[in-house]
């Protein structure tokens, strides 16, 4: 899948170098590009800045991995030492003491992936449905989906709260999965990429004698696969953050997803104990981080889709 | 596929009567496929999204404790209540300094980033990867990491502002501070998206308008704000609309960092819906802070949609 961010970029001279004043048009326009010293402390102020920012957006990262290495006295220590001492795992040992992380750890992986699997699934079926199958009223069907694109989680979490309460679903894994998983944001996107599909290859299909659900899964669904890989990848990264909801549903550990147990080890003590905490805190970033490095070409498309085009 | 059983269109040798029940069978068939694929997400959708929010109009007017059985018609009391309760001017001034400080400064950081990692740099690679990592990281996690960044006393921030020969201020515990705090950390998670979709947006931009101003003798300054800028209208725009709703819906950094406080000072209309709703028990009262950000956030895409549509015809 390429997208507009992985073409070349294009040639910048333009903004590159002050602009010349109106006589000297000439040389540019043969290419030749004139180096003034301004330009030249530009381009070295441009670098300070780009260090700058990517310092910024790193160093907090890399101290927060390596606080997760420091014992207590290491991190009250003044002025700050970067490196930790030894790169023991007490920290780590501490949070599996305070908090059954293993158990969250399973319990977010299971939660991310079954949820954003059945969350694309459903979305690739209804946008099939309203784009593939003729029946009066199936526009009426898609404007329900968009609209619900409209209304915010706030607005929904107290009455969902008390259906799933009133269900006995509290601490259960079906009470934090279930009512997040109908897509509107995907079958929204899925329909947009149905629709530049070519149809003949549908006909052709149905002639040989294909129903609706084969047509699904051999034909559209293979001819969308950067579409479903980009909603797939958001929904894995959605999930595995979710937090506010199952905060709600769970207070039991053995349902607890990892953020919010995150929230638990902090009140557990008064006192922060900041290695015990960063520590607890890799252990949720770092999943994600990995996944996102690997990713990234594919994340980044998913979710600049539809930003650019509109 | 070898087979060529040709199910439409029906033999010519049958009648009218049985070509319409044919197209009636198809057509039951198909509604009933309809149903299956689209119904489970469309019933999800009208449970858990469409219920709660015709729900939380009923709730709005209770006055009603979430998990006990007792409830009472207040009619528009608990509205009344929120727009006389002497906490609204603040939580909506807060909302609103947290809205425009994280929008306004993700747009401008962002758009700054965008330009500076157009740029044939060395090392603009791992710029891109660094500034959008944050984005996809747990916001309780991000915000874990940064209460430890700006602890007053060992805090990697306090050390800083110790070079600068500044005192790091009391972060958690004075009130103007604290939503700085949480408006630093917010632009620092969220300013590598807002880069990207500028960048995308920058990099789309035609190279021969550009060329054609420099060759008019037009100042970088100039192309930037006579051609670029304009050129980026829709994509701002977009922006300013995607940030300002995940602004408002903000939840997971408050929780982390300060919970709403200290005194009230970091609960933005969306956290005193948790509060209220989950905390005090008010939850009629936080239902109907719900129906006002609904109506908000309801202006807002309205305002959205009617200028989109001016712009889908843009290129």
């Amino acid at each position: 899948m390429t997208t507009a961010l992985e073409r070349p970029a294009p040639d910048q001279t333009a903004t590159e170098t002050p602009a010349p004043p109106a006589d000297v048009r000439e040389p540019r326009a043969r290419g030749e590009r004139r180096r003034r010293p301004g330009a030249v402390v530009l381009d070295a102020s441009l670098y300070v800045t780009l260090l700058v920012a990517i310092l910024v957006m790193s160093v907090p990262l890399i101290w927060m991995f390596l606080a997760s290495f420091k014992d207590n006295s290491e991190l009250v220590s003044l002025p700050l030492q970067w490196l930790p001492r030894s790169w023991d795992l007490d920290n780590f040992v501490q949070v599996a003491a305070s908090i059954p992380i293993g158990r969250m750890f399973a319990n977010s992986v299971g939660l991310t992936l079954v949820g954003a699997g059945l969350k694309v699934f459903l979305a690739l079926c209804c946008a099939y449905a309203v784009v593939f199958i003729s029946i009066p009223l199936r526009n009426a069907v898609f404007i329900v989906v968009l609209f619900a694109l409209l209304i915010p989680g706030q607005i929904t979490i107290i009455p969902n709260y008390t259906l799933i309460a009133d269900l006995g679903w509290l601490n259960t894994y079906q009470g934090i999965l279930v009512p997040g998983l109908a897509s509107a944001f995907g079958t929204f996107l899925f329909r947009q990429h149905f629709l530049s599909l070519p149809i003949s290859v549908l006909e052709a299909a149905e002639l040989d004698g294909a129903g609706h659900w084969r047509r699904l899964w051999r034909f559209v669904v293979p001819m969308s696969m950067p579409t479903v890989a980009a909603v797939g990848l958001i929904s894995l990264v959605n999930e595995w953050n979710d937090y506010l909801w199952p905060m709600l549903v769970t207070d039991n550990t053995d349902t607890m997803t990892l953020p919010v147990g995150l929230t638990l080890l902090q009140d557990v003590d008064g006192i922060q104990n900041w290695g015990v905490l960063m520590a607890a805190t890799v252990a949720v970033t770092l999943p994600m981080l990995l996944f996102f490095l690997i990713l990234q070409r594919r994340l980044v498309a998913g979710l600049t889709a539809g930003a650019v085009t509109g | 596929m070898s087979s060529l059983t040709i199910s439409t269109p029906a033999p010519a040798s049958s009648t009218a009567a049985q070509r319409r029940r044919a197209r009636r069978r198809k057509g039951l068939r198909n509604a009933g496929y309809f149903l299956l694929l689209a119904g489970p997400n469309v019933a999800l959708l009208l449970i858990f999204v469409y219920r709660p929010l015709l729900l939380s109009f009923y709730y709005s007017m209770l006055q009603w404790n979430v998990g006990s059985s007792v409830a009472r018609f207040v009619g528009l009391e608990n509205y009344q209540r929120w727009f006389t309760d002497p906490q609204t001017p603040q939580i909506m001034g807060t909302t609103a300094i947290f809205a425009v400080a994280t929008v306004g400064g993700a747009l401008v950081l962002g758009l700054a980033l965008a330009l500076l990692l157009n740029r044939k740099l060395f090392g603009r690679g791992i710029a891109r990867t660094v500034a959008f990592a944050p984005y996809v990281l747990s916001g309780i996690a991000v915000g874990m990491l940064w209460l430890y960044i700006f602890d007053p006393r060992y805090g990697l921030l306090s050390t800083l502002l110790g070079w600068l020969g500044l005192a790091s201020p009391q972060w958690y515990t004075t009130a103007p501070w604290a939503l700085l705090m949480i408006i630093i950390v917010y632009l620092w998670k969220h300013v590598g998206y807002v880069a990207l979709i500028y960048l995308a947006g920058l990099q789309a931009i035609p190279q021969d308008l550009r060329d054609a101003a420099s060759l008019d003798g037009a100042t970088a300054w100039r192309t930037f704000r006579s051609i670029v800028l304009p050129l980026l209208g829709p994509v701002t725009f977009f922006l300013l609309i995607t940030t300002m709703l995940s602004s408002l819906q903000s939840f997971d950094l408050i929780k982390a960092m300060t919970d709403g406080g200290p005194l009230g000072s970091t609960t933005t209309l969306m956290y005193q819906i948790y509060l209220e709703g989950f905390q005090t028990g008010r939850a009629g009262y936080a239902s109907a802070s719900a129906t006002i950000l609904f109506i908000i956030l309801l202006v807002i895409t309205g305002v959205q949609l009617k200028y989109m549509e001016r712009k889908v015809h843009y290129s």
